[in-house]
């Protein structure tokens, strides 16, 4: 090459440019598509349904019940109605829980007593995932994190209970 | 009729190197079960192969009647299985073969380790079987979900939450593969079904090619 100048030659030129067009061309197919693949991971969460009206607060004792209410979904272009399930009880404050029942391992479904062998626990069947009373997991059992509470509200008498989050 | 018909094509295009070079070969006396009836070890890799054509051409067979639709998915597999001819047996071969194709799989693994057949030069080659053995489990991962029943939707409900496990892209790595932050259904059906049927394969084809030129290219391990 010309020591004076560094002058690009015709040849490096050429390829450069062509590299560059070429590269701007592929990136002008892919993006488009990796954009439209990637999209469930960037799109904002809906809107959470709101809260649903459950069961009465008179219903509720010290010991978890199940309940179960329907919400609307939407799962893309596909609208139902889905079941929702909850284990609703007062703790020793007289405060109302309202836990998920999804394990916080690998998401069977866990029930307050489900094995005899464990007494006032909840117990996922799945891997003998255990919770105390009040939803932390036992530690040495397979589950990682407590189970998720439920959004909560109560209007005249009745529980209203809306998404699960997890716990902070 | 036939060798006329091949001469005219050859007589053009000269297609009698190119499958020679790709079918015409020594199989070398320590790997050739004839001579050593243990040298069957040698053809769990070719069975491997062979299973995956089958997995190959059954599944394209299955998508004239399967629909990955979250309504009509389990419909369609229970048509095609009851009242379609031969339905049981075109399914049948791609369910089994599955299971089939994952065990020749690990037997042709466990054959090139213990043999160690894996070691200069033939390392990268080893790592590219380590990538089909990869996509290999995400086809019967993504395979498991398209029936569409109890079993298949719990069991992809474990494998995400599986997913999200991973240490800090978990949550985005769920919802990359089941299309929804929280809803394994609609749009999950439809991803696993173009991941199983197009992306996947298409990978699949591309190691395969590279596997097998690399043994043309090295030659098989000598003996031990």
């Amino acid at each position: 090459m010309s020591d004076k100048k560094q002058q690009v030659s015709r040849r490096q030129f050429l390829n450069y440019s062509l590299t560059g067009l070429g590269g701007f061309m592929a990136a002008g197919m892919l993006v488009p598509m990796l954009r439209f693949a990637v999209d469930p991971v960037l799109q904002k969460s809906a809107s959470d349904g709101g809260l649903a009206s459950v069961i009465s607060v008179d219903d509720i004792t010290d010991t978890p019940q199940r309940v179960d209410w329907n919400v609307d979904q939407v799962d893309g272009w596909y609208e139902s109605e889905v079941n929702r399930t909850a284990w609703v009880f007062k703790d020793d404050n007289g405060d109302i829980q309202a836990f998920s029942p999804v394990c916080k391992h690998l998401g069977c479904f866990v029930s307050w007593e489900g094995s005899d062998k464990y007494q006032n626990e909840f117990f996922c069947p799945c891997h003998d995932g255990r919770y105390n009373k009040d939803g932390t997991n036992i530690p040495g059992t397979p589950p990682l994190a407590p189970l998720d509470v439920y959004e909560q509200e109560v209007k005249d008498g009745m529980l209203y209970l809306g998404e699960a989050k997890p716990r902070e | 009729m036939i060798q006329k018909l091949y001469d005219w094509i050859d007589d053009r295009i000269d297609v009698t190197p190119i499958w020679r070079d790709i079918a015409d070969h020594e199989v070398p006396e320590h790997v050739n079960p004839a001579y050593h009836f243990s040298a069957f070890v040698y053809c769990f890799g070719g069975l491997t192969f062979f299973v995956v054509v089958i997995q190959v051409l059954s599944g394209m067979f299955l998508t004239m009647y399967y629909v990955p639709d979250i309504e009509n998915a389990w419909k369609s597999v229970y048509y095609l299985q009851s009242q379609v001819a031969h339905g049981q047996i075109v399914r049948g071969m791609h369910h089994w073969g599955a299971s089939v194709t994952i065990v020749m799989l690990l037997l042709h693994t466990m054959r090139v380790f213990f043999q160690g057949a894996y070691k200069k030069p033939r390392e990268l080659n080893w790592m590219v079987g380590v990538l089909i053995f990869f996509v290999m489990l995400g086809l019967g991962f993504t395979g498991y979900l398209l029936p569409w029943d109890n079993k298949a939707y719990f069991a992809t409900q474990v494998g995400l939450e599986m997913a999200e496990q991973v240490p800090f892209i978990g949550v985005y790595l769920k919802t990359l593969l089941s299309g929804h932050p929280t809803i394994v259904g609609a749009q999950t059906l439809t991803r696993f079904f173009a991941i199983h049927v197009f992306f996947l394969p298409a990978a699949l084809f591309g190691l395969l090619a590279v596997h097998f030129i690399l043994i043309r290219r090295q030659g098989i391990a000598g003996p031990l």
